[in-house]
């Protein structure tokens, strides 16, 4: 038997096998799995925005890929993941419309994977696979047990990183 | 934070709602023919992640016009309609005889794709005009953009653009469909936060 856990937009959960994680509909948002595979322990961030100081209101950490990802961590070691064994996978940042303009606010999705990217780098955790970009949502669940993300899109072939 | 707006200023941004989807589901109406409900509107504060499930399934194929809104008024303007209504409204506006068989929207073609982002032009235009008027504001829509996918993906576009400023936003929705309930659609109005209170300066006049 295992539970899988949904987790919303701007919103993290921690788990361990053999539950699984999951965020459903990502557009331009992130998908950020950081997972202890010895320990079989895994948690899953949704990222809206990629930096907290840029924005007055930011009193929800886990909306941005900063203070996002610096709290999974936290969460991670204190239910017992081994800070060195931390290893990432990510999915989604897409572009879902085409503007005429190509104002910064319309690249946010490239922008988050760029964010979360260099906050990992930042904490030395590697980034084993992702799945980001385009022009598609995205639907992922990993499944901490063998630590594979499998990601669903409209008109694409289900694929597992 | 703007969550301490009255029951009576919702009211209002209902009946700003209920006039914008009337004029341009009336544009609709004419455009396809036939008769349209409008069903009542609602105006209320929202999470973004109620935001992302407001029409419907989070993983329900759409079709979305997005459109910026800048002026007098700033914010977004969203058009949607579920996937069997896109490909109702390509058979009317393409003169097919049957619906499209498309499973998904890469099958559309690119004229049967810019039909829908016209009449998504023409509808979020009628919306806009008819507040515009209304509320005596000069409102400009960028041009209008159209995905076709999965509605929480879609949504979570304003979504973001929301997130910059809070964790709420203010969501002026109306649904319409057809008396025989082949089309389906939903506008969502999203002024920031300094709009909706602009809006209700101009409105407490009355």
């Amino acid at each position: 038997m295992c539970d899988i856990f949904r987790v919303g937009m701007a919103d993290a959960k921690v788990c361990k096998a053999p539950d699984k994680l999951t965020t459903l509909g990502l557009g331009s948002c992130v998908g950020v799995v950081v997972y202890d595979e010895e320990r079989s322990i895994a948690g899953l961030a949704h990222i809206m925005l990629p930096d907290s100081n840029s924005i007055r209101q930011n009193s929800n950490k886990y909306k941005f890929a900063d203070t996002g990802i610096e709290k999974l961590v936290e969460m991670l070691i204190y239910k017992g993941a081994g800070r060195n064994n931390l290893k990432a996978k990510l999915a989604g940042g897409a572009q879902m419309f085409k503007f005429m303009s190509d104002s910064d606010s319309m690249k946010i999705g490239e922008r988050n994977v760029l964010a979360v990217q260099e906050k990992l780098a930042s904490l030395s955790i590697p980034v084993i696979s992702s799945d980001t970009g385009g022009n598609y949502g995205r639907s992922i669940e990993f499944d901490i047990a063998t630590s594979e993300l499998t990601i669903k899109a409209i008109g694409h072939e289900i694929r597992v990183i | 934070m703007g969550n301490d707006l009255s029951d009576a200023f919702l009211d209002i941004l209902r009946e700003v709602g209920n006039i914008g989807a009337g004029n341009a589901t009336t544009a609709l109406a004419g455009m396809i023919n036939e008769k349209i409900n409008l069903s009542v509107p609602k105006a209320d504060i929202l999470g973004f992640d109620e935001l992302v499930n407001v029409a419907g399934g989070v993983e329900d194929i759409v079709a979305g016009i997005y459109v910026d809104i800048s002026g007098d008024l700033d914010g977004v303007m969203m058009f949607m309609v579920d996937f069997n209504t896109a490909k109702k409204l390509i058979q009317i506006l393409m003169g097919y005889e049957k619906k499209p068989d498309a499973t998904d929207p890469s099958q559309f073609s690119d004229i049967e794709l810019s039909a829908l982002t016209e009449v998504g032009n023409i509808i979020t235009g009628s919306y806009l005009t008819a507040i515009s008027s209304l509320l005596d504001m000069t409102i400009l829509p960028s041009i209008p953009s159209l995905c076709i996918d999965m509605a929480g993906a879609i949504l979570s576009v304003p979504a973001i653009e929301f997130g910059k400023q809070g964790d709420t936003a203010l969501l002026i929705e109306s649904q319409f469909n057809l008396i025989d309930d082949v089309v389906n659609g939903y506008f969502a109005f999203i002024p920031t936060e300094d709009s909706y209170n602009n809006m209700l300066r101009v409105l407490s006049r009355y």
